[in-house]
């Protein structure tokens, strides 16, 4: 890409838009900051009103009593989780393939996020199980897998942390992401097969669901919430990571000269 | 192809002439093996019944951490004085080194697990058909260790704190190995041959895959990092 040769006045320019525009590192940190007060604002809305939905209009579950609207947090963190990885692969390959640094250093801006909501869907998981199932903790199927892809996110996050040159950690990062993808079925079904108690999916496309219309907008709109906010704080540690790895280019130079302005 | 299975050969042979000129050390993970499993039953009490129900499990989790433990070793010599990049600009494919290099891994450090778990089984108790068992599952597991080993192991060439991350970055791709192991075992155990030969096959599956593509992932992390 041409990141590189962009003229000094980039951040601030308004350039014809394409498709990898905001490929360019100056490109992106100008529009994510511009962004960002309005994704944390939507994500903070989209939250209350989930919480809001979720703790004082949904109804008391008949069976579980109120333990189970931990649900709400934990059904959209372990979503997230299994999303997040994904995307972090795609963007990671991308930038392996074409060698795309933008792409590469917004893989690494995902690990973390990800990271915290699998251990947030754990962490839920675990306060629900004691009220419900008896025990903190069970080898079941998707406690185990979930467990598996915490392992698979620090690992990521500790080779491309063990790298210095910012190029290797980016693609080793990215094969090690590819190969985990590529395992993560693999692993699913064996730890499936291995042992399972956990309830079956409540939510499913090709099915009626099987809960209140109340406690599915408490759980879309927290889903919501925590997609909006994965953007917020993802946006956020890329500009830094930008920052980081562009630190000798001009304009990032120019920005440093120019005082605190975004 | 036949230049390449010569080019492998040459590996191989010379890997191995290596591991026979540094026997104590290309043993060092036989014994780590014997070690870690012979600890278990100081930990969890002499009871025999116990022993018996936990001594696959044990087995099976020591060789995958011996494994590991040597894995780290496949191209850091030949990184250090230079031959691994000679490697890499030969033109005949980096595809038939890692090959090699993986299958005298497996032959230096892997058999050698496979060849001493009857007598840890012995050591626990174990029947002689889950020993058998056992002793199998290791067979067709082992491959696979040294194969995602060598990923794990051309991933963190040369970096400080390589051996610890190969830990974290195989271990949890090798689940599916350890439970299909284990499970063959474990029909066994509970009189049912027939589950224990669907596990050997989900294992064999498991070895076949990873023979096709983890080789390749191999080279591509040798380039990364010598790049």
């Amino acid at each position: 890409m041409s990141q590189a040769a962009l003229p000094s006045s980039a951040p601030n320019s308004a350039p014809r838009w394409r498709w990898n525009t905001y490929a360019a590192p100056s490109r992106f940190y100008a529009m994510a900051g511009l962004a960002i007060p309005w994704i944390w604002a939507l994500a903070l809305i989209l939250g209350l009103a989930g919480l809001w939905v979720g703790f004082a209009m949904a109804p008391t579950d008949f069976q579980q009593g109120e333990a189970y609207r931990i649900i709400f947090i934990h059904v959209p963190a372990a979503w997230m989780s299994m999303l997040i990885y994904l995307v972090l692969a795609f963007w990671a390959a991308w930038g392996w393939m074409l060698n795309a640094r933008m792409a590469s250093m917004y893989a690494r801006a995902l690990a973390p996020t990800g990271a915290l909501f699998t251990l947030l869907a754990l962490w839920t998981g675990a306060l629900w199980g004691k009220p419900t199932w008896g025990a903190w903790w069970v080898w079941d199927a998707r406690l185990s897998s979930e467990f598996i892809l915490l392992l698979l996110y620090l690992g990521y996050i500790a080779l491309t942390e063990a790298i210095d040159e910012p190029r290797r950690a980016a693609h080793a990062g990215a094969l090690l992401a590819l190969v985990g993808a590529v395992n993560i079925p693999i692993i699913y079904f064996s730890v499936r097969w291995w042992n399972t108690l956990h309830q079956g999916a409540t939510i499913s496309m090709t099915a009626a669901p099987k809960m209140a219309t109340t406690m599915l907008w408490a759980m879309l709109l927290l889903t919501l919430s925590f997609w909006v906010y994965s953007f917020a704080v993802v946006w956020t540690r890329a500009r830094a990571i930008v920052l980081e790895q562009e630190s000798d280019s001009e304009w990032v130079r120019q920005l440093k000269a120019g005082g605190p302005k975004s | 192809m036949s230049m390449s299975l010569r080019l492998l050969w040459a590996v191989l042979r010379r890997d191995l002439r290596l591991a026979a000129r540094r026997r104590v050390e290309a043993l060092l993970p036989l014994g780590f093996f014997v070690v870690a499993a012979g600890l278990f039953p100081f930990g969890v009490g002499p009871e025999p019944q116990t022993l018996r129900q936990i001594g696959p499990g044990i087995v099976w989790v020591c060789a995958l951490l011996s494994a590991m433990l040597s894995v780290t070793q496949m191209f850091n010599g030949d990184w250090q004085d230079g031959s691994l990049e000679q490697m890499l600009m030969s033109p005949r494919g980096l595809l038939s080194v890692v090959l090699g290099k993986v299958l005298a891994h497996w032959l230096s450090a892997g058999l050698s697990l496979v060849v001493a778990s009857p007598l840890l089984g012995l050591l626990f108790g174990m029947s002689a058909q889950s020993i058998a068992m056992l002793c199998l599952s290791l067979l067709l597991g082992t491959p696979i260790l040294s194969l995602l080993g060598a990923v794990g192991s051309a991933l963190t060439l040369g970096l400080r704190s390589g051996a610890a991350l190969v830990f974290l970055l195989v271990l949890p791709l090798t689940i599916p190995a350890l439970i299909f192991g284990i499970g063959a075992v474990g029909a066994v155990e509970a009189g049912l041959p027939q589950q224990a030969q669907a596990h050997l096959s989900l294992l064999g599956a498991l070895l076949i895959m990873t023979c096709l593509s983890a080789p390749l992932a191999t080279v591509a992390a040798l380039r990364i990092s010598l790049d």
